[in-house]
């Protein structure tokens, strides 16, 4: 057998959670198997398909110039192992190859080609999205059709029923005749997917909605068109008052086609508000999919500079970007300045100034300046791709709180066919005999009707796919359904403190002088001896000499010791920083040094000591500044009821400062990198509910052992891995609209599923007629259609209100 | 009660117990992963208004990968969810999805759309 197919690529590795592990497509058989089973997909047995030996995959090309390049991914290919045949077509950017699924496989034959410079992708794998993009939309075309028919057909017919025989045109003897011609392509044309959908599903001993739809007006127009052609079969005498909607002539039973038609058009207008309704619950991720450009100004040998297409970006090359422009992909600005408006992707509305080695990330608009940067993240690897696909995964997830309304769901649909089978026959016996079959089938087709639980399947996703959009536009990166839940019900968060209250960078504060050296002199000393320092403190002394205007000298005789400080020579003199521990041990002893340094640390600053020549010289003040948005947020954490706890590794003096300074009041100071984790255990133990927010890299463990891991400031793969809400920007403002929005979420959610449950509880016994011997009340299914209809579209549109969420 | 009610609630009462028995205690189409050179279990399940096939055995201990081929648009089967693994992934229409998990215990789990109504059996032996 030598089928035909097209490669389907497995898609969506996405993180799963339990003993589940990710998939990989990188072995050759596996990928081979997955199309064998292809290729038997077609004949209805897509089981196995071992017996293949020979598979056709389309891959498609960039990078060709000419046809001399296509015959050389040709020859290549073809001499690629497990190659039958390989066929490029340069016009098509297009190569189909013949392969053994057993040597080989489509991700090597596009490595294949890319070792030869040519890019290749699976052809499939895009035509899939633009595949089902036209099937959508097709979908869409044809649902506004067949309702507009029913729509038309059904008036009259609707129109008859209503006037119960008073209105005199209506009463001769032609009129059931012509409501069957005007409900048959109702059921022929516009409902004939239910019934399609419903023939399926009972071949899969499945039941849906289609089989509660088709059911119901199935019998509805069943019993209609034997009433119509051979009323003889239909013994009923009719003179009493017909439930809801009695047919037109009383001298024959009563007929339902106003059920059957009615029914379809209410359903698929349902149907048709609620796709719309549904098309801007992912408005978010299609927002962000369009923020990507679609070319890219490449600077190639000479200096000449070239548009390219996105995917022909590679990782190294460097790039334009003029004023105003979209910038492509991620790098590192090698050239040129600007100011880079990145909210799209992380909500800070102050545009950012980018110099040589700002990082820029792709899809933000540059400002009024240009710039030259290189590319060192592409295609999915850029932040916005991650960002994206976060997104859909998340989309993709439910909440633990949607597990009942699946489990409800799926014993609802045969038991609510039982209830109305039910209903039918304690009518059949209960009503008088003269009107029996009538009050029987009304209460069977409304209960069906009703009962549909398209609102109680709608709750949860619709929630969950709009609230993790709205986060997303404003770099809230929310994992799913589960981290939503679980951030709404915090009672505690642990802030790290550098990087998430503080900047993260260190900056001298102060400069303060004992001695021979004036404060200039200390400050060009100390930085000249620590220029080569890849200390953060070290860095923070040079930054500031720098910015000072101070001329550093050359240090020789570098010598540094960790946990103590460093050594060198500087223009012929012995230049010693550190803390009291090594200047101790040096013998430099200055009581005036001691107190200024106590002064120091008292006010949450690290003191720095130097000495030169042995003698005591000064004292440089260190401090991480404190982001100036953090004491408004952590005051916004409290008014959320949550306890706020910070978290460093700092000594506790200085902890403490920074702590009054944010109105933190809780400190947990001195915890080393290893064990933050242990204290976030320790709270959990004690019963809080933590969120721990950190910067993602070095406190992954802790982020994890968290119920809710925050991770802020970065983009970072590490860091979207080990946290559940990810914030894109470095405010902790964001932590504040993150657990405000799962809150708002899980809100909505609850609405949905209460008024979804209420509905379907409250509405089936109504249409079974229960109420019916207390208040006289009997639904009729044209209202339990209506009501069916308006469910569904209520639900989604409580879930847009969190569109409006302010953040 | 005249003889028409009688047949109504006896035909009512046969009608009912076959629903429940058609929906609930039906075996549906049955078949076994084969095992590829990698050691996983691998099938192909292709989605349309049902899994086919809708029952699936596997071998305890050895990885598994379903390879879920969504052949509609229907929304009612974006979505499937293997709750006793924790899984739950949307498949996108006309394209096939892997889902990999490690069956650490035997027995019969159920895999089923967002909605728990299309829903499949995987059997996991010893």
């Amino acid at each position: 057998m030598n089928t035909t197919i097209t490669r389907e690529p497995a898609t969506g590795e996405a993180s799963i959670g339990g003993a589940a592990t990710s998939a990989t497509n990188d072995a050759p058989a596996a990928t081979a198997a997955t199309h064998a089973a292809h290729a038997n997909a077609d004949t209805d047995a897509p089981a196995n398909g071992g017996a293949n030996n020979s598979e056709r995959v389309d891959l498609s090309l960039t990078g060709m110039t000419c046809n001399a390049c296509a015959r050389r991914i040709e020859r290549r290919l073809t001499n690629a192992g497990g190659v039958r045949s390989a066929n490029v077509n340069f016009a098509t950017a297009r190569a189909t190859v013949e392969y053994d699924p057993r040597a080989t496989a489509p991700s090597r034959l596009i490595g294949t080609v890319e070792e030869i410079g040519y890019g290749a992708s699976d052809a499939a794998e895009a035509g899939a999205a633009e595949r089902e993009q036209e099937a959508a939309r097709e979908e869409q075309t044809q649902l506004r059709r067949r309702f507009l028919v029913a729509a038309v057909l059904s008036a009259p017919v609707l129109l008859v029923a209503m006037s119960h025989g008073r209105i005199e045109m209506f009463n001769v003897s032609w009129i059931n005749p012509a409501q069957l011609v005007l409900t048959l392509p109702v059921i022929s044309y516009s409902g004939w997917p239910f019934y399609q959908g419903a023939w399926v599903a009972l071949k899969h001993r499945a039941a849906d909605m289609n089989t509660l739809i088709a059911t119901g007006t199935g019998a509805a127009f069943i019993y209609s068109l034997v009433v119509t052609v051979a009323p003889q079969l239909v013994v009923a005498d009719h003179s009493a008052t017909m439930p809801g909607m009695s047919g037109g002539v009383m001298t024959v039973a009563p007929v339902y086609f106003e059920a059957a038609s009615v029914i379809i058009a209410l359903i698929l207008l349902g149907r048709l508000l609620e796709a719309r309704a549904r098309g801007k619950t992912s408005d978010a991720i299609k927002r962000l999919m369009g923020l990507q450009p679609r070319t890219a100004r490449v600077v190639r040998e000479g200096g000449r500079e070239v548009d390219v297409p996105i995917e022909e970006v590679g990782v190294g090359d460097v790039l334009v970007v003029r004023p105003g422009e979209r910038i492509p992909v991620d790098g590192v600005v090698t050239e040129g300045a600007s100011a880079v408006n990145e909210s799209m992707l992380t909500g800070e509305s102050m545009p950012i100034e980018k110099t040589a080695g700002a990082e820029v990330i792709g899809a933000t608009i540059n400002g009024t300046g240009s710039f030259k940067f290189r590319a060192t993240k592409i295609g999915s690897e850029t932040v916005l791709q991650q960002i994206v696909r976060m997104v859909e995964q998340a989309q993709g997830q439910r909440a633990p709180i949607a597990r009942l309304a699946d489990v409800v769901s799926g014993y609802f649909t045969p038991i609510v066919i039982c209830i109305a089978i039910a209903a039918f026959v304690v009518w059949f016996i209960a009503a008088p005999v003269e009107s029996r079959l009538s009050y029987a089938l009304v209460s069977f087709v409304s209960v069906l009707i009703i009962a549909c639980p398209c609102a109680l399947g709608l709750a949860t996703p619709t929630a969950v796919m709009v609230g993790t959009g709205r986060g997303a536009e404003h770099g809230i990166l929310v994992k799913g359904g589960e981290a939503l839940e679980t951030a709404h019900r915090l009672t505690t968060i642990v802030l790290d403190k550098t990087g998430t209250l503080t900047k993260g960078q260190p900056v001298v504060t102060d400069v303060s002088a004992v001695g021979a050296f004036d404060e200039d002199e200390l400050l060009r000393l100390a930085a000249s001896a620590e220029r080569g320092s890849e200390h953060p403190l070290g860095e923070a002394i040079v930054r500031r000499a720098q910015e000072r205007g101070l001329t550093l000298a050359n240090a020789s005789a570098f010598n540094a010791r960790a946990g103590h400080g460093v050594e060198a020579e500087v223009g012929g003199r012995r230049v010693l920083l550190g803390n009291l521990k090594l200047m101790t041990e040096r013998g430099v002893e200055s009581k005036d040094l001691r107190e200024r340094a106590d002064a120091l640390t008292e006010a949450g600053r690290t003191a720095v000591y130097v000495a030169v020549d042995g003698a005591a010289a000064g004292v440089l003040g260190v401090a991480d500044e404190i982001k100036a948005d953090s004491k408004a947020a952590v005051g916004a954490l409290r008014k959320l009821g949550l306890e706020v706890v910070m978290l460093t590794g700092d000594n506790r003096r200085t902890a403490e400062a920074v702590a009054r300074e944010v109105g933190i009041t809780r400190v947990l100071a001195e915890v080393l990198p290893e064990g933050k984790a242990a204290e976030v255990k320790k709270l959990q133990a004690a019963g809080q509910r933590v969120a721990m927010v950190g910067d993602g890299i070095n406190d992954a463990p802790a982020l994890a052992q968290a119920d809710t891991g925050i991770a802020i400031g970065t983009g970072t793969d590490v860091a979207i891995e080990a946290s559940d809400i990810t914030l894109i920007r470095g405010s902790l403002h964001g932590v504040v609209t993150a657990i405000a929005l799962s809150r708002q979420t899980i809100k909505v959610i609850r609405q949905n599923l209460f008024w979804a449950f209420v509905y379907n509880t409250l509405g089936i016994p109504l249409a079974a007629g229960a109420l019916y011997p207390f208040t006289g009340w009997l639904l009729s299914p044209v209202v339990a259609s209506a009501a069916m209809a308006l469910s569904s579209v209520s639900v989604v549109a409580n879930s847009l209100r969190l569109r409006r969420f302010r953040l | 009660m005249d003889t028409s009610e009688i047949i109504v609630l006896v035909a009512g009462i046969a009608l009912i117990a076959f629903v429940l028995w058609y929906f609930f205690a039906g075996e549906g189409v049955r078949a076994a992963a084969s095992v590829t050179a990698a050691g996983a279990q691998r099938l192909r399940v292709l989605v349309k208004g049902g899994y086919t096939p809708d029952v699936i055995v596997v071998k305890r201990g050895a990885p598994v990968e379903l390879d879920f081929y969504r052949d509609e648009t229907n929304s009612c089967t974006e979505q499937v969810v293997f709750g006793d693994f924790g899984i739950s992934r949307m498949l996108p229409a006309f394209k096939t999805t892997r889902i990999g998990f490690t069956p650490e215990r035997a027995g019969t789990f159920t895999f089923n759309c967002g909605m728990n109504m299309v829903r499949g059996k995987l059997i996991v032996e010893d």
